[in-house]
């Protein structure tokens, strides 16, 4: 079965990013970046599905600018066979990105498509569960394992409270959570032949989407910051002050 | 404007994040309905009656909806909610799950997580791991939105009387069903309603040692968390993260043992009333937004601060 795999271009998690001064953003200029974590777990999966026989066809595809395809490439060099770029430089919604993505999904006719379950800019866990809406799927978001049998999938889900597991007919769309699995690294023969493998570049217009927003950011702050208390010397202070100066126990 | 709020449950009470987003829908203004979408749950359809400022409680009582599987709750959601001005849910994993589904089949873009209501089209919700705050206007003729609980005082569970309207309508879209479930069963608080919360991190070394935080929590009377460093390292369960991709606490005080303060791990905790931070590392940031910060070996701490409290 072919998987489709969504993957996004996002500043690296270890980068501690900065507003701009004239709150229209944060600033982007000269800062790493990487693919979304969850985004890996998610190329990870569909790649050990193939491993096992499951899947037979890795499709892997982003929205974003010319520079996302960095991102593709990696996901080539982990085990996907070919990349599709939405080719897009403005700053997409999670809605009109599900539309993209449905465009690409009536396209490819994949049996599963795996999603991160958020992007770690914009922090919105939407695109996944719009997806499924758009295109009439079954959704298993926050996924922590994954089970394809016959022409359903079971999928374990991390929930407040514990795990639930459902089960779900394919086509189905899943998101992924942090402990489905431990993404790999590309090695260097992997990274070099995936310089090779078919790379196809799309645009909104030519898969005729409308990315048209009813949301409208006005204005990108930097948070209130918490300011350092003090350091106390031992156990027993630290309870006095809890006691009598927070109030809290 | 009416709004109409999703109530979050688990099939026999009302979870108190639904106070929380009554208390959003408050700040919005206009009536308020809460939609009960379950089997079986007319405790829960009574309970939200009783919340106060709540005009109306609508039952959608059917098997369809047991496990609030989006499939099924989505389309109810979104042929009710057409009418409304907007429709929110708590940001819980049931609202993350479902709302999106909602918003698209309306064809509207969702807000995530707003912490504050500037006006009934404008809102703020953190991105970037709570590094930035963004002020978000909707221009949508039905605004979707995720409420995060810690940005709101729940309003009084008691005091209201609304009136309780059975709902016919049936979505049974047959793509998905429920398999099983295994929830934790603690008699502590719940993480994201507890007054106090102790987490622990790398520093807690394996999963045996989170004892000494349990301990110590039971005297407190509070919830146990842990850092996303202790949840890969296969320390404790991923429902007791607290983070950018775990759960959100903002509690009266929160201890954070062993824990080097990753800004995804501050994402989930830095609105705390209190901070208190037990690292033996004296240049952990931790101690940047800590109020009180003990330099010392948790594993003599924590037994000390356990027989002291």
């Amino acid at each position: 079965m072919k998987v489709l795999v969504a993957v996004k271009r996002v500043v690296d998690y270890n980068v501690k990013v900065r507003v701009k001064a004239d709150n229209s953003g944060v600033d982007l200029a000269n800062v790493k970046m990487s693919m979304n974590p969850f985004c890996e777990i998610a190329v990870e999966e569909a790649v050990r599905l193939k491993e096992k026989g499951v899947a037979t066809e890795i499709v892997v595809v982003s929205i974003g600018p010319t520079t996302a395809q960095e991102q593709l490439r990696t996901a080539l060099a982990l085990g996907a066979d070919r990349a599709i770029l939405v080719e897009s430089a403005e700053d997409l919604t999670s809605l009109a990105v599900a539309k993209l993505l449905k465009a690409v999904v009536d396209k490819e006719q994949p049996q599963l498509v795996i999603l991160g379950k958020q992007a770690i800019d914009s922090d919105n866990n939407q695109t996944g569960q719009m997806l499924a809406a758009l295109t009439g799927f079954g959704q298993g978001t926050f996924a922590s394992k994954v089970e394809v049998a016959g022409d359903k999938v079971a999928v374990t889900r991390e929930v407040d409270g514990g795990a639930q597991t459902v089960s779900l007919s394919l086509p189905a769309i899943i998101t992924t959570d942090l402990r489905l699995n431990e993404p790999r690294y590309a090695s260097l023969p992997n990274i070099m032949k995936a310089k090779k493998k078919p790379l196809e570049v799309l645009t909104p217009d030519a898969l005729g989407v409308s990315t048209a927003s009813t949301n409208k950011t006005l204005k990108v702050e930097a948070p209130a910051a918490r300011s350092a208390g003090i350091k106390v010397k031992s156990v027993a202070e630290l309870v006095e002050k809890l006691k009598n100066e927070a109030k809290v126990i | 404007m009416t709004i109409l709020v999703i109530a979050e449950h688990d099939g026999k009470a009302l979870a108190p994040a639904t106070l929380n987003t009554v208390a959003a829908a408050a700040k919005i203004g206009g009536d308020i309905h809460v939609l009960v979408a379950g089997q079986g749950i007319g405790a829960v359809a009574e309970a939200a009656a009783k919340i106060a400022g709540v005009a109306k409680v609508l039952v959608a009582d059917n098997a369809a909806y047991a496990h609030q599987l989006p499939e099924n709750v989505a389309p109810l959601v979104a042929e009710l909610g057409a009418g409304y001005s907007h429709i929110l849910a708590a940001a819980t994993s049931n609202g993350k799950n479902i709302l999106p589904r909602v918003a698209a089949q309306l064809d509207v873009d969702q807000i995530s997580e707003i912490v504050s209501v500037i006006s009934a089209d404008t809102f703020t919700r953190p991105i970037y791991a709570g590094n930035a705050i963004a002020t978000v206007q909707s221009t949508a003729p039905v605004k979707v939105i995720t409420v995060r609980a810690t940005g709101f005082d729940p309003v009084a569970a008691e005091g209201g009387s609304a009136a309780v309207e059975a709902v016919a309508a049936v979505h049974d879209a047959g793509t998905s069903s429920f398999v099983g479930e295994e929830l934790a069963k603690s008699d502590r608080p719940e993480l994201t309603a507890a007054k106090i919360v102790v987490s622990g991190g790398r520093g807690m070394q394996n999963g045996d040692n989170f004892k000494l935080l349990y301990t110590l929590a039971d005297k407190l009377g509070a919830a146990v968390g842990a850092s996303r460093a202790a949840v890969d390292a296969g320390f404790v369960p991923n429902d007791m993260q607290v983070g950018q991709t775990g759960k959100i606490v903002a509690p009266q005080l929160y201890i954070a043992v062993g824990i080097s303060g990753a800004i995804q791990h501050l994402a989930g905790m830095k609105d705390s009333k209190v901070i208190v931070a037990i690292n033996k590392d004296e240049e952990a940031p931790i101690f940047q937004v800590a109020d009180y910060g003990l330099v010392a070996d948790l594993f003599e701490a924590v037994p000390e601060l356990e027989k002291l409290v």
